[in-house]
């Protein structure tokens, strides 16, 4: 189990959308160079809570604190420090891959000199050295995923947050991104949302679940598979269809 | 701060110019404001003309004619501005970056104010091009010129509000025609009648306050109507996305 450095601190987010409620009293920690996957069925808040950790939107109570920096106080420094791929991608398709990098590096600050080969490992990362000229329009679905991917980390985040990142690719493709994400996870921290119980088994060190705007689970994997539970009866258990 | 205005205005230029619709525009309206720069040309040189200078009856009724034309195209100028970003899902890039609602309005204001520009410099090339053969004056055409670009700098802000309202261009586009057409049409309510309210709704029309441009008058109560409207815009703009971001 790590104890390092907390790198985000989510203290009582809730969240109303109009009269809907969102979530409620979210709260937990990530903590440095983890995956925490973020479970739940569909609607339960996880991209909620994830676009409130990462600045889109903003929660109606309880803060977020991200490398010591509040994202509704100081929200330019917070921000610095996330790479955000929301679960619709956010691509311009009439740039090439090259342009849409560019500009987000440069959305994120990075100094001029720094660019080029920020750019350039980034791509070889994330699998796109020969798509740099192409259209992303004209890219397959897995190749746009990998560049909402190198948008999220061009920049060195501390932590990186995807939204559902396999959704639509093909087995191959997912084993590739989950690849990267173990690679990533050495300098990062990396939170994702998924509702693949076997994505999270195979690569999260820690599992949240989500259910209706609560966390009804914050556990290490490992310890939760000790005790001899499958995540699939826990997830069931918790998520309130018994099987 | 600057920088990251630059940065939005350049992309918007960038992607506006990739797309055929920038260039159509630009063909269209030139083309348009050619056939205004043309007539008043030919009349003027009728012996039997009764006008009394060249820049007066041919320049200015040209910048007054393409101020109708841009009007008329502007909406389809400014309609992507925001809805578009919503609508592809690239605001969520732009609202997780280190960078304020403030600098991502100014930066879509400024991109779309130097097409503008553009526009402005290639409709002002035709009556340059006079000057090869006679004497203009152009102190009357740099007040058409700054005329036209408040004029500009307005609806380019209404644009880019009511893009800000809705994620579906169409929609933007056809509500700001409907704006536009609403502060041109005003001032029938202030024609041919000497009441308070008729005052103020010729007073709120958006052209105006144009006309004494084009005939060289510099009224700084014209020059503050636009940047007034422009400022509003843009506040209102502005307010409305971090609504958004508050309450959606």
């Amino acid at each position: 189990m790590k104890k390092d450095k907390t790198l985000i601190s989510i203290n009582g987010l809730t969240k109303f959308y109009g009269p809907k409620k969102a979530i409620e009293d979210v709260s937990f920690d990530v903590h440095q160079a983890e995956i925490l996957g973020l479970l739940g069925p569909n609607a339960a808040g996880k991209s909620t809570t994830m676009q409130i950790i990462c600045g889109v939107i903003a929660a109606n109570n309880g803060s977020v604190n991200i490398a010591g920096h509040d994202i509704i106080d100081a929200p330019k420094q917070a921000k610095q420090n996330i790479g955000f791929l929301p679960e619709q991608l956010p691509l311009y398709g009439d740039l090439t891959v090259d342009e849409y990098l560019l500009y987000s590096a440069k959305l994120r600050g990075i100094k001029k000199q720094d660019l080029n080969g920020l750019i350039i490992s980034c791509k070889k990362r994330c699998g796109l050295e020969n798509t740099g000229k192409r259209l992303i329009q004209n890219l397959s679905k897995g190749y746009k995923q990998r560049v909402g991917i190198a948008q999220a980390i061009i920049h060195m985040p501390s932590i990186i947050i995807l939204d559902e990142p396999t959704s639509g690719l093909d087995p191959k493709q997912i084993l590739e991104i989950r690849e990267l994400m173990r690679e990533l996870s050495k300098v990062h921290s990396i939170i994702i949302s998924t509702h693949i119980l076997s994505e999270v088994e195979a690569i999260c060190d820690r599992v949240l679940i989500i259910n209706e705007g609560n966390i009804v689970l914050d556990q290490y994997l490992k310890k939760l598979l000790a005790d001899n539970n499958s995540l699939e009866s826990v997830f069931l258990r918790l998520t309130g269809d018994r099987s | 701060m600057i920088n990251n205005i630059i940065l939005i205005a350049r992309n918007e230029l960038r992607r506006f110019f990739k797309s055929t619709l920038a260039w159509i525009i630009l063909a269209i309206i030139q083309f348009l404001v050619a056939i205004f720069f043309y007539v008043p040309l030919v009349m003027y040189l009728q012996p039997a003309s009764p006008a009394s200078g060249l820049t007066d009856s041919v320049v200015s009724t040209m910048y007054g004619f393409a101020a109708y034309i841009i009007l008329i195209i502007s909406p389809l100028l400014t309609m992507r501005l925001i809805s578009e970003e919503r609508q592809l899902g690239t605001i969520r890039l732009l609202f997780s970056s280190p960078i304020s609602i403030t600098e991502i309005v100014l930066g879509k204001f400024l991109g779309i104010i130097v097409f503008y520009l553009l526009i402005l410099f290639m409709i002002t090339l035709m009556p340059l091009s006079l000057s090869f053969g006679t004497q203009l004056d152009f102190g009357q055409i740099l007040s058409s010129l700054v005329g036209l670009f408040l004029l500009m700098a307005s609806i380019a802000s209404i644009g880019l509000f009511l893009s800000s309202l809705t994620n579906s261009p169409a929609m933007a586009a056809i509500s700001t025609f409907g704006a536009i057409l609403f502060l041109l049409i005003i001032k029938i309510g202030g024609t041919n009648s000497s009441s308070n309210l008729a005052v103020i709704f010729s007073y709120l029309s958006i052209d105006g306050h144009y006309n004494n441009f084009l005939s060289g008058l510099f009224n700084s109560i014209d020059i503050f109507y636009y940047i007034i409207l422009t400022t509003l815009f843009i506040i209102l703009c502005i307010w409305r996305i971090d609504a958004e971001r508050t309450y959606g």
